[in-house]
């Protein structure tokens, strides 16, 4: 502890060596500033006096999902299941188009024209049309997901598979390395990092694929519930959506990057937070 | 060329070698009928200013590169594709980052399907042989740049090559660091006793570690000389500074000089 350099010791005087574990810091701090942003918001709403229906406080927004927890219960159930089966999709739709633009590069001019369309597109606009297709059940929603999720894995995982050194080539090239060799012993553990950003940008785009969805058409999940709570002036109620939809968001985030971790520790970008977890 | 001697084996023989490539300008030549041969367990060192077509030589030789004209024969047999029975060590380590020290160097045999017992044996023994032998389970990032060529060196032996090819090796390296793995690869060579091709545009380097010295002219690269260097072997870092060093890296320098006019 004794190594840990004046600047730090002073700054956190109280905290003490619990403190200065660096995966506990960055959770108190990324917590500080959400709780500061919550206490101002509950001092608006109470100094100004903003009635309920325009601008519930933190307080009556946390009340009204407590009071009605079946219900938000029911309906989170729902969009987080359309959102992590629409991701599911992308992911493994994603890597295996990435996987054949860089196996076969006369394919990727054949593709990416596709798939920047189905990017280009507005999905909202697309939605309506989905709905005719595929009625109102739940697989317009996660199919809405997955279309709005899968392109920054392709992206991101094409451009992780390529980025394998050049002498790292020529030293599989010089041991007679076989097509599949090189894409399994060299490419894939490379794009490794590429993929997990590719997946956390569409684990963030699958929870609004899954909510335009809903606001199209549907008869459940957080956005329906939205949707309903806006045409009633049920503020708080849209509110209490919003909050679990952010949690949701946040958890499913949260284990793509715990994922992350545990599949490539020797990742740079993880390394430093994850080595003193295991660590101690 | 007959310095060291008749009865060595020939291993490698470079025959009028030629390399063009196509580009936007137009043809550049690369290497311009270039021949000469290496013999068994002996260390030559191909010098040459950067950017001369060295590279081009050592990727002929190892199969990555097709010549345009002429021949490599390795062994008897022409070299006409990639071609395993060299090993390689490159300007950076190359070594995969999620892989430890050990992992590293057991890769080569990994791909080539070599038993994995006797691999294991091989690699733990080479690891010690560079100087490894308690860093087998670090990755890479926890090994300082000279240690991780040093890695690189064991991946490159672990497969019994009929060639070591060193391409510039130590050049992103400091000072120290160069002149102490000079020395141990000159450690390597003599306990593996592996044919070795150093490419290297440090005049020293390459008399202080070859049997030979390959002495290359600017673009299209063409042997301008090959000069045998007769310091005694073992060789140690004192000789650097004695007069039969100094003369030879002064004769070899003025040679380069010539050819830059």
């Amino acid at each position: 502890m004794s190594s840990e350099p004046a600047a730090t010791r002073m700054a956190w005087p109280t905290i003490g060596a619990i403190g200065r574990h660096p995966a506990l810091q960055k959770a108190l701090k990324m917590s500080g500033s959400l709780l500061a942003f919550f206490v101002l918001w509950e001092i608006c709403c109470r100094v100004f006096e903003i009635p309920e229906f325009i601008l519930p406080s933190p307080t009556t927004t946390i009340l009204t999902v407590i009071k009605k927890w079946d219900l938000f219960a029911k309906h989170s159930v729902v969009t987080f299941y359309e959102t992590g089966a629409g991701f599911l999709m992308a992911v493994a739709f994603g890597v295996f188009v990435a996987a054949i633009i860089v196996v076969i590069p006369v394919l990727a001019d054949l593709i990416m024209p596709l798939l920047l369309i189905s990017q280009l597109v507005p999905k909202v606009a697309v939605a309506p049309i989905l709905l005719i297709w595929f009625g109102y059940g739940l697989f317009p929603k996660i199919f809405i997901a997955f279309l709005i999720a899968f392109f920054p894995i392709v992206v991101n995982t094409a451009a992780g598979l390529a980025s394998v050194e050049r002498p790292m080539l020529d030293l599989a090239r010089s041991l007679e390395a076989t097509r599949w060799q090189i894409f399994l012993k060299f490419r894939v553990p490379v794009a490794l990092p590429e993929m997990f950003s590719g997946m956390k940008i569409a684990i963030t785009l699958a929870v609004i694929g899954a909510i335009i969805g809903e606001f199209v058409g549907g008869s459940s999940g957080l956005g329906y519930l939205i949707l309903i709570a806006n045409s009633e002036l049920d503020t708080p109620l849209a509110f209490a959506a919003l909050l679990l939809l952010s949690i949701g968001g946040i958890i499913l985030y949260a284990a793509v990057e715990l994922l992350e971790r545990l599949v490539i520790p020797w990742n740079k970008s993880t390394q430093a937070e994850f080595r003193p977890v295991v660590g101690g | 060329m007959t310095e060291v001697g008749f009865t060595t084996p020939t291993a490698i023989e470079i025959d009028r070698l030629s390399k063009r490539y196509e580009t936007k300008d137009g043809p550049v030549l690369a290497l311009d009928n270039v021949s000469f041969a290496i013999r068994k367990s002996e260390f030559i060192a191909v010098l040459g200013p950067s950017g001369c077509g060295k590279t081009t030589l050592l990727k002929v030789l190892a199969g990555l590169e097709i010549a345009s004209k002429g021949d490599v024969r390795m062994g008897g047999k022409s070299v006409r594709g990639p071609n395993r029975r060299t090993g390689i060590v490159f300007q950076s380590p190359a070594l995969m980052q999620w892989r430890s020290a050990l992992k590293n160097v057991l890769l080569p045999t990994e791909i080539l399907g070599l038993p994995a017992e006797r691999s294991k044996q091989d690699a733990l023994q080479l690891l010690e042989l560079v100087g490894l032998a308690d860093f087998a389970n670090k990755l890479p990032d926890e090994l300082s740049g000279g240690m991780q060529q040093r890695v690189a060196i064991a991946r490159a032996l672990v497969h019994k090559p009929d060639i070591l090819l060193l391409d510039e090796p130590f050049s992103a390296l400091d000072t120290m660091t160069r002149s102490q793995l000079n020395v141990e690869l000159l450690r390597i060579w003599s306990d593996s006793k592996t044919t070795s091709m150093l490419i290297t545009h440090s005049i020293p380097e390459a008399v202080f570690l070859a049997d030979r010295v390959v002495v290359m002219t600017p673009r299209p690269a063409r042997v301008a000389e090959i000069v045998a260097i007769d310091l005694p072997r073992p060789r140690t870092p004192e000789m650097r500074v004695s007069p039969e060093f100094v003369r030879l890296t002064d004769r070899i320098g003025r040679m380069i000089g010539l050819e830059y006019v």
